[in-house]
């Protein structure tokens, strides 16, 4: 019987192609909706992870005043002293790099390119998890001696070299002449959406003598070992600073750490509740789609009354004519949800390529979003079907 | 054993209170089973009352409706159901096929409801349709059927189930004399043949010249009762 509903619900509906397809589109969107908006969410915050990832595995910064950004007035930088006692205090950290940077306009030839001077050593690279992609890295008489050496982002390489070879080039960064010693491998949007490519390194001690005048370091980048604890060598951290600093126990910290797998965690958390919401303003419109389904049998039961009427009177049950609409309502949703199902990952694909977001294939979703179809199919097609069942046969076979 | 058909005292009344119209007043009937009674009377007169009684479609307001000595009045909707798809089979004035649907899934249709498997019930259909004269007009839908053609396909479509009892409602109303004339012959050789029960509304004398026996219908009550030689 179930199967013979079956035959019956794909009969009916081959002969309203058209009628049929139009009472599924909303199905259709509304299943294609929700897998589009969960998968390229799903991409995008697989992307962020990434991009904070590639932004050094487990990096603590350690920058003055309480927020992120310039130093502000009146609150003291830090010194080199800052970073030699974290080493020397702190066994987590395995590698910490202090910087200084300045934005600045680097001139090369007839090109320029406003960017970020950054002043720091060879660890700036390991704590970012960058690489050299040509030339070299800082030698030690380099760092020491504060040498006009540096070493290009690919932005800045590009921007100013075109196609040229950078290595052994003289660059301007205001009054000094700095040689090109190595260009770094491109690195891409940071999670914040700053070009993490767009910078200049050079000698800390260059940075300090030459542009800055002065002995400061605005940010202590520190990488932890793999399986540190995090929160503890925040407090480790925090306890030599204020140490150092000369804060005294009611005072507030004139610094801040900034633990970057904390900002990872609270990035993805708010892509995922932006996904979960863009998914759910889709579900409602796959509800619409079921109120449409709804409204086409409740049409189609008025329409085939007296096909009803004459099943009854042949002798068909109650529950068969029921089961018939049913089958129907189910057949034509679950056949939306495939179609919905085939649109979305077209156009995930698509959109994916389009946004440069990963394409992320979610089985669960495709699942969910279907059997939501069927559901929809069941819940929506159970009144009509019931409307159908109940007719008096006597009224059903004298309609016109 | 008992009558195929037992009715006793019956009336059926529709709507309450002063507005009540009383559509039979008592009515008695016993068919035997292998009968062919042809049922006569104006408009109006509760033969069609009666006819939706014998259907198990409606049921008295009072008195008592025998088949094969069991009582309708203690059958519900689905028992009701049963029996029809068991025991009758039906044919409308209006043929009442079901449209964009081939003559022979419509003669299919009640064995669907029996649960008959594919092949079995695609052969029974076939030989159905070939007993009413339409070999090769199986994929015909009812848009492309005459209406005597129609008629045959509903004959083919009642009897396929071999049924007990045959209710025909005017199944030549919409016909003219020379298809009458032969859906006629056709419903009095089941009738010989293969001793099915036939009772049949129709107003045309003619046509009830078909049956042994004709019952009259007027106000609500059976004023005659008689037997006749059959034409056939």
């Amino acid at each position: 019987m179930a199967w013979s509903s079956l035959l019956l619900a794909m009969n009916e509906i081959r002969r309203n192609v058209l009628r049929s397809f139009l009472t599924i589109l909303g199905i259709v969107i509304g299943v294609a909706a929700v897998i589009i908006m969960v998968t390229i969410g799903g991409g995008a915050t697989a992307q962020v992870t990434d991009q904070i990832r590639s932004l050094g595995s487990n990096l603590l910064i350690l920058s003055p005043g309480r927020r992120m950004g310039p130093a502000q007035a009146g609150i003291p930088l830090f010194s080199i002293g800052d970073a030699e006692a974290i080493t020397r205090e702190i066994p987590a950290a395995v590698a910490i790099a202090p910087a200084s940077m300045r934005s600045m306009t680097a001139i090369f030839g007839n090109e320029n390119w406003s960017t970020t001077v950054v002043g720091s050593d060879n660890r700036l690279l390991q704590v970012r998890n960058m690489q050299i992609s040509s030339g070299r890295t800082f030698s030690e008489s380099e760092l020491r001696s504060g040498a006009a050496a540096c070493i290009l982002g690919e932005t800045v390489r590009s921007k100013l070299f075109g196609s040229q070879d950078p290595l052994g080039a003289k660059i301007r960064l205001q009054s000094v002449s700095c040689e090109v010693i190595g260009v770094v491998e491109p690195k891409g949007q940071s999670a914040f959406g700053s070009d993490q490519d767009d910078f200049v390194g050079i000698p800390l001690r260059t940075f300090q003598r030459r542009i800055a005048g002065n002995q400061d370091v605005s940010m202590i980048q520190i990488s932890l070992g793999d399986g540190a604890q995090t929160n503890a060598a925040i407090a480790d951290i925090e306890r030599l600073m204020r140490e150092r600093r000369h804060i005294a126990a009611n005072e507030e910290d004139n610094f801040g750490v900034m633990d970057t797998r904390e900002l990872t965690r609270m990035l993805t958390g708010t892509t995922q509740v932006l996904t979960a919401l863009l998914g759910a303003v889709a579900a409602v419109s796959l509800l619409v789609g079921g109120i449409g389904i709804m409204n086409i049998m409740l049409v189609s039961v008025t329409e085939r009354t007296r096909e009803i009427g004459i099943r009854l009177a042949i002798g068909a049950l109650e529950r068969e004519v029921l089961l018939q609409f049913l089958v129907e309502a189910m057949v034509l949703s679950t056949f939306g949800g495939l179609l919905g199902i085939v649109l979305a990952i077209a156009a995930s694909v698509a959109l994916s390529n389009s946004l440069k977001v990963p394409f992320i294939f979610n089985p669960g979703i495709v699942a969910i979003a279907f059997f939501f179809s069927a559901a929809v199919g069941i819940v929506f097609g159970y009144f009509p079907a019931r409307k159908a069942a109940r007719l008096d046969p006597i009224e059903a076979l004298r309609h016109e | 054993m008992p009558a195929l058909i037992d009715l006793r005292g019956v009336t059926r009344v529709y709507g309450t209170g002063p507005a009540a119209m009383q559509a039979l007043r008592g009515v008695d009937l016993v068919i035997e089973e292998g009968e062919f009674v042809a049922v006569m009377g104006p408009s109006g007169s509760g033969k069609s009352t009666c006819m939706n009684i014998l259907a198990c479609l409606d049921t008295p307001s009072t008195g008592q409706y025998l088949f094969k000595g069991m009582d309708t009045a203690r059958l519900d909707r689905n028992q009701r159901a049963m029996l029809r798809r068991q025991y009758l089979g039906f044919v409308f004035q209006g043929y009442n096929l079901l449209a964009r649907t081939t003559a022979l899934e419509n003669v299919e249709l009640p064995l669907i409801y029996r649960g008959m498997p594919a092949a079995t019930r695609r052969n029974a259909a076939r030989a159905a349709l070939e007993s009413v004269g339409l070999t090769g007009w199986e994929d015909h839908t009812q848009g492309e059927l005459s209406g005597g053609q129609q008629q045959r396909v509903a004959i083919a479509r009642a009897i396929v189930t071999r049924p007990s009892v045959l209710l025909a409602d005017e199944p030549t109303g919409n016909l003219d004399t020379a298809r009458s004339r032969e859906i006629m012959d056709l419903i009095a050789s089941f009738n010989r043949d293969q001793h099915i029960t036939v009772v049949m509304v129709t107003h045309e004398q003619d046509m009830a010249l078909y049956a042994r026996r004709v019952v009259r219908f007027l106000d609500g009550q059976v004023v005659d009762d008689a037997r006749q030689k059959a034409a056939a």
